[in-house]
């Protein structure tokens, strides 16, 4: 469906987009069961899903752990507003009847905990705590309205192609930062449905930092400080920026700041917008002020709290947002200037492409037809299969130390 | 560690064993010592310990930087501590440190708050150490870490010296690092003192305080579980007669004034509420009411702060869910209000979930929040912009002279005394309309003291 304001090449409307508005398979837009059930029957990707999250403990080498998967919880979101924690599934046919069943308007993931969620009070009656998480991916929550106080175009929910860069923005130093400094290789972008950008570290070693240890990363990562009353939000201190900061301004924001910000915000429009830049303007050298306010505008802002805890829920990738109607799509970190919030495929559009394909296909392939096939594909070329490699040779390689070990302890 | 009657005592055993690394230095409490301790040396050794540790946390209330903190700990240990015979020191050292894990094993609360401030106490001990101290130390905690090889330096020399800049020190002054994988130093990843790379932290020696300290802490909060369970399993009941009871007066001892709740209870109700926040509420809660007023809303953080704080003022749970159905059905409606918000209230008075009844948040705990975007809780002296918190405080009717001694003292840091100086606890300060003691007042004073 094309927008009134959306840029067209030469008045020229794409064909296929075209077919769609006038054919007899299009699906009027919308967020209800009906449309999810078809969802759930013939496009959520169950097999590559608990794929990820068994992280190579599919019980097919002997080194596998057979609880992991059991012991994660998910969450659902019914329709009536009716909420179930501690779901957990010992199996994808377990996970993919459950949500068939009960049509989850919202999908969540929790950690891994000690014991089967479902099992918890059972554990409870001995007084220490033995129902606790164990493991957890690192994660990330950013959220465009966070930016509110510094973006013109929108406000609150709303989000367009001049602010939605701020997101761009965070994806990139993110990632770059979770790469070269703190060493992962696992790492999942998601659109969150309407208005940010979720982020999911699933190395092992990142599955098992401790809260501690995820509230450190969240606090490097931060540079927005203080609530409503603060003054200033952004104070870099010290003489010279740390070497991340330091990268961060110069790689991205910077540019960014120049290129596209000043103009596509107006920040100096009005007497207001100016005053607001002097006001973060205090008694020191020009070229921090000048760092200051581009960090300001621009420099990614977490929701601390989100990261900081292992039992944090946070929402699955590939659900559908009830009030965009959008599908939680990956995002490429290394094409992410690209991605585009208004063009992912919403639940009636997808609808619209299985009508016009035809039902007579197996699952299957309903997924290649659609405009969800490109997103699966990526999910599975770029995550989920070097993901998988990297489990399963951990897996062997502890499951042989193991084995190295008890041969040891038989050696006079 | 042998309890006994009698005056013998065998101070220099405390010297060979439980561990001191090097002449009259640094014990790092490995082992329970083995040697006799007089019963009054039982409990006025770890009272002693106990000033120093609750100095500390007072200081740390306080909000001081760390150069005071070293000062302050030096001064507590002198005093409270500090023997002529250095073995002697040692021998107190051990046995109020061993005394007191009996003392602090028992609660999670308890726990948490020993293990803390006993850390603190290690960390800035240790910076007072010197090198060779220092290094015999960390051999002594297993540190596999070897220093960076001269190539690996030469190679992040220039990083290392830009992260060295940035945090207010020369450049090119230290030579000697260690590469660290960055779990280990979380303190130094979350300031960015360090330069990451591919997951490790490149520490420096003067740095090494923070990889030495999480170490100890490590081993003590090790220690105290299993000294839990052997206080719960035989101590306990084997000293009933003799240690148990010193042990458990011991933990609720307190060095403070007295600021129990009165019994002629703070019962709040919802008609007192506008009043007795312009009297008696503390600036932060009277901040957080006038903007739920303003906007029929507050964000997570200052549902809870405020919240728990009505609470344990007494206002009852109906009374409660009437005060907030009031204010957030004005912006969002009662249908929504009773659907997302109804639920965390009755949960923070136990009728919900886990059904633990929520205390309200201590002063310790309101300062170290960390309001974001659209937040209005914390401490106002602590988080407020100068700007902002003046006109808070003129609104409550300080200024002049008291008000410029506020802003001086909020500079420093001191954010829990000047909540009191504020609302007229000290003579200092003659502030009209906030004489008294209330019991809102008294309530509020107890969450200060609220370790």
């Amino acid at each position: 469906m094309v927008r009134d304001d959306e840029q067209v090449d030469s008045m020229e409307i794409d064909e296929k987009k075209q077919q769609q508005l006038e054919a007899p398979t299009a699906v009027p837009e919308g967020f209800n069961t009906d449309y999810l059930r078809v969802y759930y029957g013939k496009l959520f990707p169950y097999g590559d899903f608990f794929k990820w999250l068994c992280y190579g403990n599919d019980g097919k080498h002997p080194g596998c752990d057979q609880s992991y998967v059991g012991r994660r919880e998910f969450s659902f979101t019914l329709e009536n507003d009716i909420y179930l924690r501690f779901q957990s599934f010992d199996s994808a046919t377990e996970l993919e009847s459950s949500i068939k069943e009960k049509c989850p308007f919202k999908i969540d993931i929790g950690p891994v905990y000690s014991v089967d969620p479902s099992k918890r009070h059972a554990y409870a009656q001995s007084g220490n705590n033995v129902f606790v998480p164990v493991e957890r991916e690192l994660i990330f929550d950013i959220d465009i309205s966070d930016y509110d106080d510094v973006r013109y175009c929108c406000s609150g929910a709303d989000v367009c192609l001049d602010c939605w860069p701020l997101m761009t923005i965070a994806i990139k130093i993110l990632n770059t930062s979770l790469r070269d400094d703190f060493g992962f290789s696992h790492i999942l972008w998601v659109y969150s449905g309407r208005r940010g950008v979720h982020c999911w570290v699933c190395d092992s070693r990142a599955r098992k930092l401790s809260n501690e240890q995820r509230a450190a990363i969240a606090d490097y990562f931060r540079v927005y400080k203080g609530g409503e009353n603060a003054l200033k939000k952004v104070s870099l201190a010290g003489p010279v920026l740390h070497p991340f900061l330091a990268q961060s301004y110069m790689d991205v924001l910077k540019t960014f700041f120049e290129d596209r910000l000043l103009l596509s915000q107006q920040l100096f429009s009005s007497e207001e917008r100016c005053q607001k830049i002097l006001d973060l303007i205090l008694m020191k050298g020009l070229r921090r002020c000048v760092e200051e306010i581009v960090f300001s505008y621009t420099y990614p802002r977490l929701d601390m709290e989100v990261s900081k805890h292992m039992n944090h829920l946070l929402k699955a990738p590939f659900c559908i947002h009830p009030k965009t109607g959008r599908v939680c799509v990956p995002i490429d970190p290394s094409n992410c200037d690209d991605f585009d919030p208004a063009a992912v495929p919403t639940l009636s559009q997808l609808l619209g492409e299985l009508n016009a394909t035809g039902f007579q296909s197996d699952s299957d392939n309903s997924l290649e037809r659609t405009s969800l096939g490109k997103s699966i594909s990526f999910f599975r070329t770029s995550f989920l299969h070097p993901l998988l490699k990297a489990c399963k040779e951990e897996l062997e390689s502890a499951y042989n130390a193991k084995l190295q070990q008890s041969k040891n302890s038989l050696n006079w | 560690m042998e309890i006994v009657r009698s005056h013998r005592q065998v101070a220099a055993a405390a010297a060979a064993a439980g561990g001191g690394g090097g002449a009259g230095a640094l014990p790092t409490y490995k082992a329970a010592p083995q040697l006799e301790v007089r019963l009054e040396e039982f409990e006025l050794f770890a009272i002693d310990r106990l000033r120093v540790l609750k100095g500390i946390s007072d200081g740390l209330s306080r909000g001081k930087r760390p150069e005071e903190m070293e000062k302050l700990v030096s001064e507590l240990w002198k005093t409270h501590m500090r023997h002529q015979d250095p073995a002697e020191t040692l021998n107190k050292d051990i046995v109020s440190h061993f005394v007191l894990r009996l003392v602090y094993c028992r609660t999670e609360e308890l726990r948490k708050w020993f293990l803390s401030m006993e850390t603190t106490l290690f960390r800035y001990r240790f910076r007072l150490e010197s090198p060779e101290s220092q290094r015999m130390l960390m051999t002594e905690f297993q540190l596999p870490y070897k220093a960076l090889p001269h190539s690996e330096f030469e190679a992040v020399k220039d990083k290392l010296s830009q992260v060295a800049r940035s945090i207010g020190q020369s450049a090119n002054v230290e030579h000697v690092f260690f590469k660290v994988p960055f779990e280990e130093v979380p303190d130094l990843v979350a300031s960015r003192r360090v330069f990451l790379s591919k997951g490790y932290a490149y520490v420096a020696m003067s740095q090494v305080v923070s990889l030495v300290v999480t170490q100890f802490r490590c081993n003590i909060s090790k220690a105290l579980a299993l000294t839990n369970r052997k206080w719960t399993a035989t101590i306990k009941e084997q000293e009933k007669d003799r240690l148990t009871p010193i042990v458990e007066a011991l933990s609720n001892a307190y060095f403070g004034p007295d600021y129990s709740q009165p019994k002629d209870a703070v019962d709040i109700s919802l008609k007192d509420i506008d009043q007795l926040a312009k009297s008696s509420f503390p600036l932060c809660m009277r901040h957080m009411l006038d903007k739920l007023r303003e906007n029929h809303h507050l964000k997570h953080g200052g549902r809870m702060q405020f919240g728990l704080f009505l609470k344990g003022a007494g206002l009852k749970l109906e009374d409660a869910l009437a005060f907030w159905r009031a204010e957030f059905s004005q912006k969002i409606g009662s249908e929504r209000f009773d659907k997302e918000y109804a639920y965390t209230i009755r949960h923070n008075y136990g009728k919900e979930g886990k059904r633990t009844d929520y205390t309200p948040y201590s002063c310790q705990k309101i300062i170290s929040a960390t309001p974001g975007v659209g937040d209005h809780h914390g401490c106002p002296f602590r988080h407020f912009g100068e700007e902002n918190l003046r006109a808070a405080l003129n609104k409550m009717g300080v200024g002049g002279h008291a008000l410029e001694e506020i802003m001086d003292k909020v500079k420093n840091r001191h954010y829990q005394v000047l909540y009191f100086i504020a609302i007229g606890l000290t003579e200092q300060y003659d502030i009209p309309e906030l004489t008294g003691l209330s019991g809102i007042m008294k309530y509020t004073a107890s969450l200060h003291i609220n370790l």
